[in-house]
């Protein structure tokens, strides 16, 4: 997917040319805010401030993070097989489904210990399903499967919107909302965490989803650059036919990828419906499925830097939020725009930089080497 | 029998209306795709057109004006589309999303820093929006049975730009098929180092599909805030943009039948309004989430080959390489 410039020492390439890409995103980001006729150094406060300057902030923060790495890493994964997964937003939608499904038969009869983990499996499964239809016409029909799986975001919201308002809404109520899970299908809060063990911290959406997220971050790192099957799929990705000489089969290859992609897109249902909500809602997505695509961009499909990025837009989230909150000209949906910008930049536009910055570094190890003449 | 036929021609009559932004952005996708530039910005480029339309006409009461710059706005969104896929060979999907999103953010940051409207831009008089046209002696021939009616309710009564959206259909098979601009632009889409060995620039080719695309994307932006509502509503494309691309391929990247999808998802549309919690004997209440989903559902279908088989422009998503 990436055409890294062969020129230039690694460092600049994965280091300082993503970090230049984010910087333009986020000073055109605040030529919007002059625009706006506001200033944009007071917004940036007001957002680090609200999004990390307290617990309750600090849990938000992390909270949104949670998802961004879930959606991320859905996006990389499928990144790294050459695919471009836009359907992170209905897998994660029909993951929550599926762990509400889940949870709603069985959360009087099982304990605890019994119901989170199978809960989190069938959203993973649930969301896993979800993209492995696209993926399948990808594979074996040969239809293309961003339109697939745009198509299928759409599918699965009609869905939703038909199950909620016809089958799952709670009897007696107006609004399109399941009954609240009984309190052993809750996933614990991070402040319940800390209350255990003697800690008291302000109350936070932020829920055990965080741990699984971080888990999920070091076990896809080991997928893809320790597996074979994570070898398969960066072949496919990298070379399609060099990979059948290698005796891998694209088609499987794209199966796996994206029921890895699919499941991970699915655990935001585990975060938003077993973490928070405690009940099967509409929207719960709100998005997060197309903001994986900014951070998968951004972090450059590697965990780590998948991590950075989800904590960056977590930052953005809350901060935007509060920035909302305490600037009556500028409403959350700023965010949505930095968001845009992110892809525009790290995304469309990733080298964009690239000649300008060989240039500069062509000159500056010119002089060096010169530099260095001379003193010899 | 009287009730039945008059329900069918009100219900073709808002098939039209529910159309024609489908027609334009179908017809917009169908000039970028053929060039070999993939858009699944279209929904993005209408939103902002229909925003930018919207707010200029609330400022200045005309919409012409509003025309003009809805036009302008789509078009230069499509240049900054053109500028990371054709200049910059970045991948088109991503330039696509990003635009989708940036459309999405910035309509309604910019909508409540300037009119405080929760996003919303001001209600507009009817001076300042294409009004509908009264067909002369439409009044008149209503006492024909039949005809009448088609006449005064199908027919007549629309605002201009439909009539527009209509017109740009055949427009848009002779511009393909039987210009030399048409040629080279499905040259370029299938096969761009024949044209370029024939001497032609491949990007000004594909830099000026990606504006008429621009263009087209505009006037259904336009024609959604301005003419067939009275002003801009946040997210009021609300999915219009990818049921036209939807079209665009289930017409197999072809007018007439990409114009015969529209119809018949606008169609579906209309439909699915009028049968809102309305009881059908045998099925009982009809899912109208399942008429919605209904276009997509549908497309699928298509693209894995189970009615036909549609075949993209063979250079689609392809950056041009120049070799030295």
């Amino acid at each position: 997917m990436s055409q890294a410039s062969t020129t230039l020492p690694r460092w600049i390439d994965i280091g300082l040319i993503p970090l230049i890409n984010v910087l333009m995103a986020l000073l055109v980001s605040g030529a919007i805010i002059l625009m706006i006729g506001e200033n944009p150094i007071e917004a940036v406060q007001i957002m680090l401030v609200g999004a990390l300057g307290y617990e309750e902030g600090i849990g938000y923060t992390l909270y949104y993070t949670t998802n961004f790495i879930f959606t991320g890493l859905a996006v990389a994964v499928a990144f790294h097989a050459g695919l471009f997964n836009i359907g992170g937003e209905g897998q994660a939608y029909i993951g929550g489904l599926g762990a509400g499904l889940f949870l709603l038969m069985a959360d009087s009869s099982l304990p605890s210990i019994l119901l989170l983990p199978l809960g989190l499996i069938t959203a993973g499964l649930f969301g896993a399903a979800w993209a492995a239809i696209p993926a399948y016409l990808q594979a074996y029909r040969g239809s293309h499967i961003v339109i697939t799986t745009i198509m299928f975001n759409f599918i699965a919201s009609a869905l939703m919107v038909f199950l909620m308002v016809n089958v799952l809404i709670k009897p007696g109520q107006m609004s399109p909302e399941s009954r609240v899970f009984l309190d052993p299908a809750h996933l614990p809060f991070a402040h319940e965490v800390f209350a255990w063990m003697g800690i008291k911290i302000s109350r936070s959406p932020l829920n055990v989803s965080l741990i699984w997220a971080v888990l999920c971050c070091f076990g896809l790192w080991l997928f893809i650059w320790r597996t074979r099957w994570g070898y398969a799929i960066r072949s496919v990705g990298f070379n399609e036919k060099a990979a059948v000489y290698a005796g891998i089969t694209p088609a499987k290859t794209v199966m796996l990828a994206m029921f890895v992609s699919g499941a991970l897109a699915g655990f935001v249902g585990v975060n938003e419906v077993m973490g928070v909500h405690h009940r099967l809602l509409l929207n719960f997505t709100a998005g997060y499925g197309f903001t994986g695509i900014a951070v998968s961009l951004m972090g450059r499909n590697h965990p780590l830097g998948i991590v950075l990025a989800s904590l960056l837009f977590g930052v953005l989230y809350q901060g935007g939020a509060e920035l909302a909150f305490e600037v009556p000209t500028i409403t959350r949906e700023l965010v949505v725009v930095i968001q845009g910008l992110v892809i525009l930049f790290s995304g469309a536009l990733a080298y964009m930089s690239t000649p300008w910055v060989e240039w500069l570094y062509g000159r500056f190890s010119k002089r060096q080497a010169e530099s260095r003449q001379e003193a010899a | 029998m009287e009730q039945s036929f008059l329900f069918l021609v009100l219900t073709l009559d808002a098939t039209l209306r529910v159309s024609t932004p489908l027609i334009f952005c179908a017809m917009a996708g169908l000039f970028s795709e053929r060039s070999g530039i993939i858009d699944i910005s279209l929904e993005g480029k209408m939103l902002a057109a229909a925003f930018a339309a919207a707010s200029v006409a609330a400022v200045t009461g005309s919409a012409w004006l509003a025309l003009i710059a809805g036009v302008a706005v789509a078009v230069g969104l499509a240049l900054l589309h053109g500028f990371a896929c054709i200049t910059h060979k970045g991948n088109h999907v991503v330039s696509g999303v990003a635009i989708n999103i940036l459309a999405s953010g910035l309509t309604i940051v910019l909508g409540i820093a300037w009119f405080q409207r929760g996003g919303q831009t001001p209600s507009l008089p009817p001076t300042a929006r294409f009004m509908p046209v009264e067909f002369p002696l439409a009044q008149a021939v209503d006492g024909v049975p039949v005809l009448g009616t088609i006449y005064r309710e199908l027919l007549s009564g629309h605002n201009l730009l439909v009539y527009v959206a209509f017109l740009i259909v055949p427009l848009t098979w002779w511009v393909v098929y039987r210009t030399r601009f048409g040629l080279r632009l499905r040259a370029v889409g299938e096969n761009p180092t024949a044209v370029d060995t024939a001497g032609l620039s491949v990007s000004w080719l594909r830099f000026r599909a990606v504006m008429l695309c621009g263009l087209l994307t505009g006037l259904a932006g336009t024609y959604l805030s301005i003419a067939q509502n009275a002003s801009f509503v946040r997210d009021m494309t609300a999915g219009q943009g990818y049921i036209a691309l939807a079209a665009m391929i289930f017409g197999k990247w072809r007018p007439f039948p990409a114009f015969g999808a529209c119809l018949i998802f606008g169609l579906l549309d209309a439909v699915a309004i009028r049968l809102q919690g309305v009881h059908v004997a045998g099925i009982g209440e009809v899912p109208v989430e399942f008429i919605q989903a209904l276009p997509y559902i549908l497309t699928v279908i298509l693209l894995a080959g189970f009615i036909g088989k549609a075949v993209a422009p063979k250079a689609i998503g392809m950056p041009y390489l120049k070799e030295r």
